[in-house]
C-alpha cells in the first residue's frame, strides 16, 4: 500500500472548500511521509480543467469518477467508486472532510475494506513513517492519538479542523477511470430537494447571533430569541435540532452541516453544544450560554455561562439591552 | 414486518467521564445509560408500529458487557418486543469496525425489513456506525433522517445535507439512522417498565454467531489509541446559577469586556 487517497467532494459543480483544506493538509503529511498524495472525485459531467487545478492544493494527480450514478449525492455509489479506486490505486490512506457525505462514503468504504476508520480527527501527525491522527473525546475534554493497524486507515476529519488557502494555481494530470458499482448501493433514490438559501437572514455578517436550540421548546420560542437578537441589533442563529424540526429555516443554521460564524458575540439558548454545533461557532469572539442542565457540554466552551431557565432570562436580557440602546 | 434497532449503552452524559490511563479506553463502571440518540430510533419504531405497520415486531439489538442489560430493559420498555445482546468478554475494545462486524453478524441472522440506528453514540460521537453495518450487509442505506415515511415497502426519509434537504426512497430491507429531531421520545409508562425483563432476552457469545474473536474486540481493532493528550481549553469560564439577578451579571460581563458599549 502506498500514497494518500483524499475524496474531494463536489457540491454546487465545485470543489467543496472543507475538501480542499483537508488535500492542503494530506499533502503536508505527504511530505513527511514520502506519499504522493491523489485527489478522487466523483460526480458527472465533471469538468477536467477544474479538476486538474486541484494540483494547485497538493495533488499529484486527480482521478475523477464521472457518471449518472454519481450525479444525486448519495454516498453509496461513491463507496464503490472509491473502491475501484483503490482497486488500481492501493492507497495506504483515505482521508475526507466532514460533509455528511464524504462521512458515509468512508464509512462503506472503511467496512468493505476491512480498514481503521477514524472519525472527527482535528490534526494529522506522520509518527514513526505512519499516519497518527488526534481525535477528541468526551467533549473535547481529551484528545486521542489514533493510529491504524490495518494496511489501509480511513480518516474523516472535524469539520473546520483545516482551513484551504488560495492554492498555489498549479494543475496536475487528471486520469478518468470507471468504478463498478453494485447493486445495492444504487438502490436508495434521490426523489426531492429542497435548497437551503431560499429564505432567511444572512447570518454570517451579524456581529451579535443570539441562537436557539430545542430549549425553547418549541417554534413560537424563536420570538423571544428575535426580540433580543434585535435588542443587540443581531441576527438568530439555530441548532440542527430545531431546523429539522421545522421550528427555524435551515439559512439560520450554525453547525458542521449548517454554516460556520464568528461574530463578537454568540449567545446560547437552550443549546447544549454538541460538537457539531461547536464546530461552526466556536470562533465567535465571546460566547455566552444560558441552559439550565449545569453539565451541558456547551458550558464548557462559553466564557460566561448561566445556569437558569431560558423563558425568565432571555426577556430579562433584552430590557436591560433595550434600555442601554 | 421486523424492525431491529441497534441501541448502545454509554456513560451517563451527566456524569464526569474518564478515559482509563493504562488501556486508553473509556471506564465503563460508572452509572450507565442508554444513549440518548437511540431513544429517537425506538420511537420512530413505535410509530411505525402504530401506523402503517400494525404487524411489525422490534428487536433491540445491543453488543456491551452483561450489565448492559439495563440499558437493554430500558429500551424495551420503551417500545421493543425482545432483544438479543452479544455480551462477549473477546468483544470488549471493539472499535468502530469491530462493533459493526458484529452488528452485522446478529442483525444478518435476523432478517430484519428495517434496521434502524441514532444519529450518533453520546460518548465517542462517530455517526457512522450505520454507514459501516449497512455496508456489511449489502443494504442501501440513509442516514440522519429527520423523517421517515414506510408505504409499498419503500421508505421515504427527508434528510438534511449541506445544500438544504434529500427527500430519499429506499426498498426495504434497508439501514437508516435517525436525526435527534424526528420525534420526542415518549417517556415508558410505570408498567411498561416493570414488563420489559420479562420479554424474549437472547444473550448471545461470538461463537453463537459465528464471528471470529481475532477480527473484532481489542485484538481485531483496527484503529490504535496510542496515547492522550489534553486539548487547549478555551481559558477560564464563569458559570453562574441564576438567583433572578443573572442578566444583570450578563450584562456587567459584556460591558466589562466592551462588547456592549
Ligand atoms: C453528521 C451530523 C451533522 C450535524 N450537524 C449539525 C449542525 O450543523 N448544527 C447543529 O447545531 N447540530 C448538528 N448536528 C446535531 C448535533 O449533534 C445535536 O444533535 C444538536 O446540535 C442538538 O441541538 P440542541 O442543542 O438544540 O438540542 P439538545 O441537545 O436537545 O439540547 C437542548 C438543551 O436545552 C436545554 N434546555 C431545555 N429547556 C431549557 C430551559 N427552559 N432553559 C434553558 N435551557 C433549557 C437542555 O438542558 C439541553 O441542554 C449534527 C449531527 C450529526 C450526526
Ligand atoms: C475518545 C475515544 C475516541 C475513539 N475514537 C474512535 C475512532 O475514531 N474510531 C474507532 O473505530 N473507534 C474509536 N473509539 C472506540 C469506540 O469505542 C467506538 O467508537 C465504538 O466502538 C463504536 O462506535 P460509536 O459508539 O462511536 O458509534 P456511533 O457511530 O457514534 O453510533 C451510532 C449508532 O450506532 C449504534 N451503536 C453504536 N455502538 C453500538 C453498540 N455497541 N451496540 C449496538 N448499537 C450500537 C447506535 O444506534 C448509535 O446511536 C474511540 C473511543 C474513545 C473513548
Amino acid at each position: 500500500m502506498a500514497g494518500i487517497a483524499v475524496l474531494c467532494e463536489v457540491q454546487g459543480g465545485e470543489i467543496a472548500k472543507g475538501s480542499l483544506g483537508v488535500l492542503e493538509e494530506a499533502a503536508r503529511l505527504g511530505a513527511a511521509l514520502g506519499e504522493p498524495v491523489e485527489a478522487i472525485v466523483c460526480g458527472s459531467g465533471l469538468d477536467d480543467a477544474a479538476m486538474g487545478a486541484l494540483g494547485g492544493f497538493g495533488a499529484s494527480k486527480v482521478r475523477v469518477a464521472d457518471d449518472a450514478a454519481l450525479a444525486s449525492g448519495i454516498a453509496q455509489p461513491v463507496v464503490d467508486a472509491c473502491a475501484s479506486a483503490q482497486e488500481s490505486g492501493q492507497y495506504r490512506y483515505w482521508l475526507a472532510g466532514a460533509s455528511i457525505m464524504s462521512a458515509d462514503a468512508m464509512a462503506g468504504l472503511a467496512a468493505r475494506l476491512g480498514a481503521g476508520i477514524v472519525i472527527d480527527a482535528v490534526e494529522l501527525h506522520a509518527e514513526g513513517g505512519a499516519l497518527v491522527t488526534r481525535r477528541s473525546g468526551l467533549g473535547d475534554s481529551v484528545l486521542a492519538h489514533c493510529g491504524f493497524t490495518t494496511p489501509v486507515g480511513v480518516v474523516v476529519t472535524r469539520s473546520n479542523a483545516f482551513a484551504a488557502t488560495e492554492g498555489n494555481g498549479g494543475s496536475a494530470p487528471v486520469e478518468r477511470f470507471s468504478p463498478t458499482f453494485k447493486a445495492y448501493s444504487q438502490a436508495v433514490q434521490l426523489v426531492g430537494h429542497e435548497d437551503a438559501e431560499d429564505s432567511g437572514p444572512d447570518i454570517g455578517a451579524a456581529e451579535v447571533l443570539v441562537a436557539g436550540g430545542r430549549g425553547l421548546g418549541d417554534a413560537a420560542g424563536f420570538a423571544a430569541i428575535e426580540e433580543c437578537a434585535s435588542a443587540f441589533g443581531g441576527a438568530v442563529a439555530a441548532t440542527r435540532a430545531v431546523v429539522d424540526a421545522g421550528w427555524y429555516p435551515y439559512s439560520a443554521q450554525v453547525g458542521q452541516t449548517g454554516k460556520t460564524v464568528t461574530p463578537k458575540l454568540y449567545i446560547a439558548c437552550g443549546i447544549s453544544g454538541a460538537i457539531q454545533h461547536k464546530v461552526g461557532m466556536q470562533g465567535s469572539g465571546t460566547i455566552v450560554a444560558i441552559n439550565k442542565d449545569k453539565n451541558a457540554p456547551i458550558f464548557d466552551y462559553a466564557d460566561f455561562g448561566i445556569v437558569g431557565d431560558l423563558n425568565t432570562i432571555v426577556p430579562k436580557l433584552t430590557e436591560l439591552i433595550k434600555a442601554r440602546g | 414486518m421486523r424492525i431491529a434497532i441497534c441501541v448502545k449503552e454509554v456513560p451517563d452524559p451527566t456524569a464526569e467521564k474518564r478515559i482509563d490511563a493504562g488501556t486508553n479506553r473509556l471506564v465503563r463502571s460508572g452509572e450507565n445509560t442508554l444513549n440518548p440518540y437511540d431513544r429517537h430510533a425506538i420511537e420512530a419504531a413505535v410509530q411505525i408500529k402504530e401506523g402503517p405497520a400494525p404487524d411489525a415486531e422490534i428487536t433491540i439489538v445491543t453488543v456491551g458487557p452483561e450489565s448492559a442489560n439495563r440499558s437493554v430493559d430500558r429500551a424495551l420498555a420503551q417500545g421493543g418486543d425482545q432483544s438479543v445482546h452479544i455480551a462477549d468478554e473477546a468483544a470488549a475494545g471493539s472499535d468502530l469496525l469491530g462493533t459493526a462486524r458484529i452488528l452485522a453478524a446478529a442483525l444478518k441472522r435476523g432478517n430484519y425489513d428495517l434496521i434502524l440506528l441514532g444519529q450518533q453514540a453520546a460518548d465517542s460521537e462517530s455517526y457512522v456506525m450505520a454507514g459501516l453495518v449497512a455496508e456489511l450487509l449489502e443494504l442501501p442505506c440513509v442516514t440522519q433522517a429527520a423523517s421517515i415515511e414506510l408505504a409499498d415497502g419503500a421508505v421515504t426519509v427527508k434528510r438534511q445535507v449541506e445544500t438544504g434537504y434529500d427527500t430519499v426512497k429506499a426498498a426495504t430491507p434497508c439501514v437508516v439512522s435517525v436525526s435527534d429531531a424526528i420525534n420526542d421520545p415518549r417517556y415508558p409508562p410505570l408498567p411498561a417498565i416493570m414488563g420489559a425483563k420479562r420479554k424474549p432476552h437472547e444473550v448471545l457469545s461470538l461463537a453463537d454467531l459465528g464471528v471470529d474473536a481475532s477480527t473484532v474486540g481489542a485484538a481485531g481493532a483496527g484503529t490504535t489509541v496510542g496515547g492522550l493528550s489534553k486539548p487547549e481549553g478555551r481559558g477560564d469560564t464563569i458559570v453562574i446559577e441564576d438567583d433572578g439577578s443573572a442578566a444583570d451579571q450578563l450584562v456587567a460581563f459584556l460591558l466589562e469586556k466592551k462588547v456592549v458599549a
